[in-house]
Order: C-alpha cells, then sequence, then structure tokens
C-alpha cells in the first residue's frame, strides 16, 4: 500500500493512546525537555524542543479526541494537520531525535516523550515521509535479512575467521542449546572479535549456544522507522528461529535498539509473550558471573569511562551490570558526570545514524558527547553497542580525537582466566 | 448591581456554577484520556524493579541533578509559586472555613503573617516566570494564547486576594467579588486548558513511571 497524508493521520489516531493523551493534557510549555535534549543543548535553536517535534501529533489528539477540539473543528476553529506540515515536521521527528529518552527522565509531569515520538514516526511513515536513507536500510533489511544488507555467506565468512583464530567451533542451527547469539550488521561487517568473544566466554562457562542461520540479524529498521508490520516481520524471524532451535534465551548483541525491538516491543509485536528469555550479553555477563561461571583474570590498567548506550541503560534498565563488569576489570573506571539512566546519547541512535541527511546534526549533538570525554581526560571509551561505537568512532575522527574505544564483552573475554580450562 | 450583589451572587449561584462546570470537566476530560484506552504490554517485565508509576508521582516532584542549575528560573520559580499558592488556598483560615462551610471538612490554617508571606512569594514567583516566558527562547517559542491565558487566571486570585486582605486600592467588597469571581474563572477554565496538569500529572506521572519501572529504571 502506498504512503498517503491519509494513512498518516489514521496512523495518528489508531497509535493516540491513554497515555499519549494523559501526556498532551499535562504538558505546561516549561521548556525544560529542551534542557534535557542534546539537539537543542548543542544547537540553541528552540524547534528542537522535544515537546515540539510531537505537535502535529498533538493536535490530531485535540481535534479528534477531546470535545473542544472536536467542537473548534467543526466550527473551523482548529489548524488542521496537512500533508505539508509532515513533510516540514520529518527533520525533527527523525534526525533531531534519538528517541534516547532523557527528556522523558526530566519532565516535571512526567512525559515520556520518547514513546510519543516512536509512536508518531508509525504515522510519519504511512505518509511517506520517513527520511530516505532509513526507507532504504527497511527495505534491504526485509529482502536480505539486514538493514546493511549481509547476507548469510558474510556471516559464514566471519564464523570461518572466528574459527580459525580462537580455535573453536561456532555451532549453527543446533537444537536444544541455552543460547541463541544474534549479532548486528556492524559486528558481522566491523567487529567479527564480538563473535569471538561470546563464543570464548560461553564456551568457557560450559554454556551450549548456537547462530540460527534464517535469523543472525538483531537489528530492526521497521522499529527505528516506526512501520509496525515491518518490525514484526523482522523479529518474527527472531522468535520464529528461536522457537524451531527451542533455546532457552535469545541474546542481543551489544545494540542498543536492537535490545528494546526484541526484549520490549517484540512480545507486543508478535502480540503474544515469548517462550523464550530475551537478554542483553552484558545481563548474560553479569548473570554467569553471579553463578560464578565467569573467571577473570587481569586488569586493564588505563583510566577509561563507560558510554551507556540509551537503549541497554534508560530505556532497557541495564545499568548495573556494565559497572560491576567495569570495576572488576578497570581499577581506574572513570564515570562521566551524567550517565547511567541519565546518561547523553552518542546522537547516532534512533535511527539516525542510516539518515544521511542528519549527518551534520548528528556531528553538532556529538559535542555534548566530546565535552564529557575531555572533562574525564581518558583515552579510552568503553561501551555495549556496535551502532553507538560506530557512531562515536566516526565522530571522533571528525573532531580529531584520540580516543580508543572498546565493547565490554570483547574487554571481558580478553580478560578471561582460561587457565584450569578443561575440554 | 453594587459590589455586595454582585458578591452575593459570587458567593451563590457563581460559586455553584463554576464548581458544576470545574467537576463536570474533570470528568468529561478523565473520561476522554482513559476511553482511549492502552494496549496491555507482553513484554515480560523485570521481576525487581526501582521504579513504579506511584513511586514517580512523589519522585517526580523533585529535580534530576544538574537540572536546577540549567533552568534555575523555571525551578525555582516553578517550586515558589506552587507552594505559595498551594498555602495561601489551603491553610488561610477563611478559605478552610469556606470549605468546612460547604462540606463540614476543616483542617487547622496558618497564621495570617505566614498566608502574607506565602501569597507574596506566589505573587513574585509568578512574575518572574512570566518574565521568563517572555524573555527564555524556548518558552516564548512554545508559548500561545492560552499559555498567557493559564498564567492571568492564575495570577488574579491570588492578586486579588492579596488587595482584599490588605484593604489596598479597591473597596474591600468589591475587592472580595472580584477575588471569588476570579477564583471562579480558574475553575472554569481549570479542566480545559493547560491548568488541568492540577489533575492529570498525577496520570502522566504515574505512566511515565510504569513504562520506566517495568524496564527496572526508576523515573
Amino acid at each position: 500500500m502506498s504512503a498517503t497524508f491519509e494513512r498518516g493521520y489514521n496512523a495518528f489516531k489508531e497509535i493516540l493512546d491513554a497515555p499519549i493523551a494523559s501526556f498532551f493534557s499535562s504538558c505546561v510549555h516549561c521548556g525544560l525537555c529542551a534542557e534535557a535534549c542534546l539537539f537543542y543543548t548543542e544547537t540553541g535553536d528552540p524547534k528542537y524542543t522535544p515537546i515540539h517535534k510531537l505537535e502535529p501529533l498533538r493536535r490530531a489528539w485535540q481535534q479528534e479526541y477531546t470535545l473542544l477540539g472536536k467542537l473548534a473543528k467543526l466550527v473551523g476553529l482548529a489548524k488542521p494537520v496537512t500533508d505539508a506540515e509532515l513533510a516540514e515536521w520529518s527533520p525533527l521527528v527523525y534526525d533531531a531525535c534519538t528517541l534516547c529518552g532523557r527528556c522523558s527522565m526530566v519532565c516535571p509531569v512526567g512525559n515520556d516523550i520518547a514513546y510519543m515520538v516512536r509512536k508518531m514516526r508509525e504515522g510519519m511513515t504511512a505518509a511517506g515521509h520517513a527520511p530516505e536513507g532509513l526507507v532504504t536500510a527497511t527495505k534491504r533489511a526485509i529482502q536480505s535479512g539486514s538493514p546493511a544488507g549481509v547476507k548469510w555467506a558474510t556471516v559464514e565468512a566471519t564464523i570461518k575467521r572466528v574459527q580459525k583464530e580462537f580455535g573453536f567451533e561456532v555451532p549453527v542451527n543446533r537444537e536444544n542449546a541455552d543460547y541463541l547469539v544474534l549479532m548486528s550488521s556492524w559486528e558481522i561487517l566491523n567487529y567479527p572479535e564480538y563473535l569471538g568473544a561470546v563464543g570464548r566466554i560461553l564456551n568457557r562457562a560450559g554454556a551450549t549456544w548456537t547462530l540460527a542461520q534464517d535469523a543472525y540479524e538483531a537489528t530492526n529498521s521497521g522499529i527505528q522507522i516506526g512501520a509496525s508490520d515491518l518490525a514484526r516481520e523482522l523479529v518474527g524471524r527472531i522468535v520464529g528461529a528461536a522457537e524451531r532451535l527451542k533455546v532457552k534465551c535469545v541474546i542481543s548483541p551489544e545494540c542498543g535498539h536492537a535490545y528494546s525491538a526484541i526484549r520490549w516491543e517484540g512480545p507486543n509485536l508478535m502480540g503474544r509473550p515469548f517462550g523464550f528469555e530475551v537478554k542483553h550479553i552484558l545481563e548474560v555477563l553479569d548473570d554467569l558471573r553471579r553463578a560464578g561461571k565467569l573467571k577473570l583474570k587481569g586488569t586493564l590498567d588505563q583510566p577509561l569511562t563507560y558510554h551507556d548506550p540509551c537503549q541497554i541503560s534508560r530505556r532497557g534498565g541495564v545499568y548495573e551490570q556494565p559497572r560491576t563488569l567495569l570495576n572488576q576489570l578497570a581499577p581506574q573506571f572513570r564515570e562521566m558526570h551524567e550517565t547511567g539512566t541519565m546518561n547523553w546519547c552518542c546522537g547516532g541512535g534512533g535511527g539516525v545514524s542510516a539518515n544521511e541527511r542528519a549527518e551534520p546534526l548528528r556531528l553538532t549533538s556529538f559535542k555534548r558527547k566530546k565535552a564529557q570525554i575531555e572533562e574525564l581526560g581518558v583515552k579510552t571509551l568503553v561501551t555495549a553497542c556496535a551502532n553507538c561505537r560506530v557512531v562515536m568512532e566516526e565522530a571522533l575522527e571528525h573532531y580529531h580525537m584520540d580516543i580508543e574505544m572498546l565493547g565490554l564483552t570483547e574487554l571481558v573475554a580478553e580478560h578471561l582466566d582460561e587457565e584450569d580450562k578443561h575440554v | 448591581m453594587t459590589a455586595l450583589e454582585l458578591l452575593t451572587w459570587a458567593r451563590g449561584p457563581g460559586l455553584s456554577i463554576a464548581l458544576a462546570v470545574c467537576a463536570f470537566g474533570i470528568l468529561l476530560r478523565l473520561f476522554e484520556i482513559f476511553g482511549l484506552g492502552r494496549k496491555a504490554d507482553l513484554s515480560r517485565p523485570r521481576d525487581h524493579s526501582p521504579g513504579s508509576g506511584w513511586r514517580t508521582i512523589v519522585s517526580r516532584s523533585l529535580p534530576p541533578p544538574g537540572m536546577v542549575k540549567q533552568a534555575p528560573v523555571t525551578y525555582i520559580g516553578g517550586y515558589v509559586f506552587h507552594l505559595g499558592f498551594a498555602i495561601t488556598l489551603f491553610f488561610f483560615v477563611p478559605h478552610i472555613e469556606l470549605v468546612r462551610g460547604l462540606t463540614g471538612l476543616s483542617w487547622p490554617g496558618l497564621p495570617t503573617q505566614l498566608i502574607d508571606i506565602a501569597a507574596v512569594a506566589g505573587l513574585l514567583a509568578l512574575i518572574a516566570v512570566l518574565a521568563s516566558r517572555l524573555s527564555n527562547p524556548v518558552k516564548r517559542f512554545l508559548s500561545g494564547f492560552q499559555d498567557y491565558l493559564a498564567w492571568l487566571l492564575t495570577f488574579l486570585p491570588l492578586a486579588t486576594g492579596y488587595l482584599a486582605f490588605h484593604h489596598l486600592l479597591i473597596d474591600y467588597t468589591l475587592a472580595l467579588a472580584l477575588h471569588v469571581l476570579s477564583v471562579e474563572l480558574l475553575l472554569v477554565a481549570l479542566p480545559f486548558t493547560k491548568l488541568f496538569h492540577t489533575v492529570s500529572v498525577f496520570v502522566s506521572r504515574w505512566y511515565n513511571g510504569d513504562i520506566f519501572g517495568r524496564k527496572g529504571v526508576a523515573s
């Protein structure tokens, strides 16, 4: 079905629910959400105020679902939402929001603005106002299984490299394993060390695991663009594989929105709870540590800090686990000033990194992270999201900053105590 | 119509109408919100969470670390106004007497000197937040007619109450009549403007806390 304004407006009507109605009802225009948003703080432009990004959706709510709004519409006093307006709002909704949800933590009346932007994107996509970069990535994900066009042959090449380097077999399509391991395109293409790290850790812990040939990609462009039908199709592939292979737990990789997509949106997209668990790799690492199955040795003796991926910490609840691991591994681990669930985004989440149109703004918004890193004076930055990592590596390059980036899983694997290994 | 007649109307039929419109409006608006419903969340919530809807209703009254420094006028002005307004509204003895006359409920009041301080602080804070709304680029950008109307409707009861109490500028009876009428305007507008946040804030904060809480985040 082709995108039209009517479809978009109907999608607005469809997604409006009691939480959103209460949020719009409560807004007092205090402007505090702007102070929490890096797109405002780094540009100083009031149009980037988070609640303003929802203005067309707010008017749709008012005119469709409130008595006074309906009356105003009836007598021609209400300003209707138009297609031109949605086109104008597209850069605000897609380029200037990473769905990081920092504003949702700050709003004094409790408006979850990120929740609303995520939903508003459903209408924007249906109306044909999603940015080209995200549309292409979503089409590729549906057609080839990955937004970057990564096919199984590429995964196989990665598997071979890992097997050669670490000397263990990467299980594929193995039934009844404890864990189904997923990757993001970034990990397959740029950071194959992730698969090596996970394999070493799980093998050392005596856990069984597998990859699935028909569900290796964890990312979900459907979530980022705001197309629930496509998001369902992508999540459905993972759910299908997990159920077919009868695994106990699906491990979401070092990717922020993939975790949101599978862990929190997944069951809602599929319309049923899952019979298996979904965990982020950091949760699995922490489970293994607590069970005494993650034995580490040595430390990384250099000052370093941790960047919380928004979807994993603030929107995912995984903020203690990385700290427990880092406190064990890095004696000189230092926290940024605003961190954990109040961290600042890398600037490229929520589909922004796949949206070429947003690039100049994304680099500008990185100034906040840049200032945070410079304040600490560290030269090593650890994170647990391949997208954050790529976005930050590019921005660090852009700003000529000499900072090394590490994935936390990889760091853990490098410090595995394999001395009393018995295979 | 004399000032006394105006006061008599304001205290009698005027108040009844205003209270009825306010009550009906609040019920209507709540129906409009809850009538939209929300889909059950099928994702498995975390076993333990430091957050919840109820917790956020309370905790969201406190600013997140660092935010007061970033927006001092909004925070301090907001606190002083809300506290000043609430203290004046709920602890001025004549107000308690009015409630007692209507419902039979009563509670101890505060000395008038304290009420006086609270009212003046509330008025000054309102002037400060208005100045901030006009000068701060974000607030100015976001503001429309309704924001200034809501400000005026909040300012008037405090201002007319202050004039009446101190017998300043205008005749006491007229000042009191205007005071009661301004409160009635506020009551009538409350459900249909952003002033409705007085009620909906409990709903929106609850949803926020619930959404974050099930993910294991205290919001």
